[in-house]
C-alpha cells in the first residue's frame, strides 16, 4: 500500500492531494497539466513536496514534519518514463544491467527476486539486447525501458504515460505487453495515463485527478 | 610533398651539439640541440601540466554545471581569475605562494623539500594554473549538455551521485573533457608570462620553447633561431587542435551523439 500526502505550490499550479492506492495496479487518471507526474515525481523522489507524506508498505520515504526525505536511489522503485531515457552510450543490453552494476545492495526482505530471462522473455525483446537503443523504434525503446526497469527489481513500478509518445498501432502492439508484466511479475503499480481506454484495461483502482486536486476514486477498472 | 627528417652529430668542438633537420620540399629547417631541448621541456611540462590539473579541472567544471552550493559564484571567480588578470601578475603571486620563503614553499620546502620555483615542476605548475580556466570551461560546457533527465533515470535505477557521475554523466561528457584537456595542453605548451617570472629561464631547466623564442628575439642574431622555433609551435599547436577536434569527433562517432 502506498500513502501520499503532498502539498505543492508552483507559480500557475497548485497540487493539494491525500490519497491511498491500495490496488495492485493503480491508475492515476486526468487529463494532461492536472498534476499526474508530479505526484508520481514525489513519489520517486525526483520531486519534493512543500509540505507532505510519502509511506510505502511499512517504509517512510518522505515526512516533511519529520525531515525525511530517503533519496530516488534508495527508494527501491522503476519508474518507466514517457520518453523512454534509454542510455545513449550503452547497447540494450548494458542498459539493461545498469541497476546491476550500480546497486551495491539489494533489498531483500522488500523486493522480489526478477528473473533476467523471463523479463527478456515476457517483453520479447532477445533480438534487440546487442542493438544501440538509438536505432530502436518508440515501441522498442519503451519496451526496454520497462525490462529495465524491472530488472533493478523495484518494490514498486512507476508508470509515466508509457504509451503517450506512440502512434494508435504501436500503443495497441504494447499494452498487451504490459498486462503480460502484470500477470507475470505481479508488482504493485502506480500508473499514469490520460487515455481512459489504457486505464481500463490496466488498473485495479482508478484514482481521478483534476486540477492538482483528487476528484474521485474507485476500485474496479470500469470507470463510472 | 616529400618529408624528410634526420638527425645528426656535429663534429666540432661542441660534441652536445646534435641537430635535427627537417626537410618539406627541399626547405630545411634545422634545429639546435638547445632548440630541441627547449621544445623536449615545453612537452613534458605542458603534458604534466594538463595530466595532473585534469582531475581537478573535471570536478570543478562539474560542481560548477551541476550543484548549488554557497559561495559558487566565488570558485567561479578564482577559478577565471589567470584568464584576466595579467600573465606576470599571475607569476609573481605564484613566485609569493610558493617561492622558498613563500607561505606554502617554505612548508613544501621544509617538510618533504619540494622545490617549485625555478624548477621545471614550477612551470608546470604556471602552465596548470594558466590552463585551468580553459580546461574547466570546455568541462563545463559538455557536462552542461548532459541531459539531466537521464541522470533522474540513472537515480530510479538506484545509481548514487557517484555512481551517476562515472556511469552517465562523465562517458556523455567524455568529448568535452579531451577537448578540453587538449585545448588546455595548447595553451600550457605556450605560456610564457607566469613562467619566466616564476621560474625565469634557465636552460635545459625552466626554458621552455616561448622563452627559448624570447631569448633568440633579444639578440640581434636571433632572427634565424626566433623562425625556427615559430615554425615549431606553430606546427605543435596545430597538432594538439587536430588531435582534438579528431578525438571529439571519434568520441562522438561512438556514442552516437551530436
Amino acid at each position: 500500500m502506498i500513502e501520499i500526502k503532498a502539498k505543492l505550490t508552483l507559480s500557475s499550479f497548485e497540487l493539494d492531494v491525500d490519497v491511498a492506492c491500495e490496488g495492485l495496479v493503480t491508475a492515476l487518471f486526468g487529463p494532461s497539466g492536472s498534476g499526474k507526474t508530479t505526484i508520481l515525481k514525489i513519489v520517486a523522489g525526483l520531486a519534493q513536496p512543500h509540505t507532505g507524506f510519502v509511506r510505502f508498505n511499512d517504509e517512510i520515504w518522505f515526512d516533511s514534519a519529520r525531515m525525511i526525505n530517503v533519496p530516488a536511489h534508495h527508494r527501491h522503485i522503476g519508474y518507466v518514463f514517457q520518453d523512454a531515457r534509454l542510455f545513449p552510450h550503452l547497447s540494450v543490453r548494458h542498459n539493461l544491467m545498469f541497476s546491476q552494476w550500480v546497486r551495491r545492495q539489494r533489498a531483500p526482505h522488500l523486493t522480489k527476486r526478477i528473473d533476467w530471462d523471463d523479463v527478456i522473455d515476457v517483453l520479447g525483446i532477445a533480438h534487440l539486447l546487442e542493438r544501440s537503443p538509438l536505432t530502436l523504434s518508440g515501441g522498442e525503446q519503451q519496451r526496454i525501458a520497462l525490462a529495465r526497469a524491472l530488472l533493478s527489481h523495484p518494490a514498486l513500478l512507476l508508470m509515466d504515460e508509457p504509451l503517450a509518445a506512440l502512434d494508435a498501432q504501436r500503443r495497441d502492439e504494447i499494452l498487451p505487453y504490459i498486462e503480460r508484466v502484470k500477470k507475470t511479475f505481479s508488482i504493485p503499480t502506480l500508473y499514469v495515463s490520460h487515455a481512459r481506454d489504457e486505464v481500463e484495461r490496466i488498473a485495479d483502482e482508478i484514482i481521478r485527478i483534476d486540477e492538482g486536486k483528487i476528484m474521485q476514486r474507485q476500485r474496479g477498472s470500469i470507470l463510472i | 610533398m616529400r618529408w624528410q627528417l634526420s638527425a645528426m652529430g656535429m663534429t666540432g668542438r661542441d660534441s652536445r651539439y646534435i641537430c635535427l633537420n627537417i626537410s618539406l620540399n627541399g626547405c630545411s629547417v634545422i634545429l639546435t640541440s638547445s632548440d630541441i631541448s627547449a621544445l623536449l621541456l615545453s612537452v613534458r611540462v605542458a603534458s604534466v601540466a594538463t595530466f595532473v590539473s585534469l582531475p581537478f579541472a573535471v570536478a570543478v567544471a562539474y560542481v560548477l554545471a551541476r550543484r548549488r552550493f554557497w559561495g559558487k559564484g566565488l570558485l567561479n571567480i578564482i577559478v577565471h581569475i589567470p584568464l584576466v588578470l595579467p600573465p606576470v601578475v599571475t607569476g609573481y603571486i605564484l613566485l609569493l605562494l610558493f617561492g622558498r620563503q613563500g607561505v606554502i614553499g617554505y612548508w613544501l620546502d621544509s617538510c618533504c623539500s619540494i622545490v617549485l620555483s625555478f624548477h621545471w615542476t614550477g612551470a608546470a605548475l604556471a602552465a596548470a594554473i594558466m590552463s585551468f580556466p580553459l580546461t574547466v570551461r570546455a568541462i563545463r560546457l559538455s557536462i552542461e549538455a548532459v541531459d539531466t533527465r537521464l541522470e533522474d533515470a540513472a537515480a530510479t535505477l538506484g545509481a548514487g551521485p557517484w555512481s551517476c557521475f562515472a556511469y552517465v554523466t562523465l562517458p556523455l561528457a567524455l568529448p568535452g573533457v579531451c577537448a578540453g584537456a587538449l585545448l588546455g595542453f595548447a595553451k600550457a605548451l605556450g605560456e610564457f608570462g607566469a613562467t619566466i617570472t616564476f621560474v625565469g629561464n634557465i636552460p635545459d631547466e625552466t626554458r621552455t620553447l616561448a622563452s627559448a623564442l624570447y631569448v633568440y628575439t633579444q639578440s640581434a642574431s636571433g632572427d634565424e633561431g626566433a623562425f625556427r622555433l615559430t615554425l615549431v609551435s606553430l606546427a605543435l599547436s596545430v597538432l594538439a587542435l587536430a588531435l582534438s577536434e579528431w578525438m571529439a569527433q571519434r568520441l562522438a562517432d561512438k556514442t552516437g551523439l551530436r
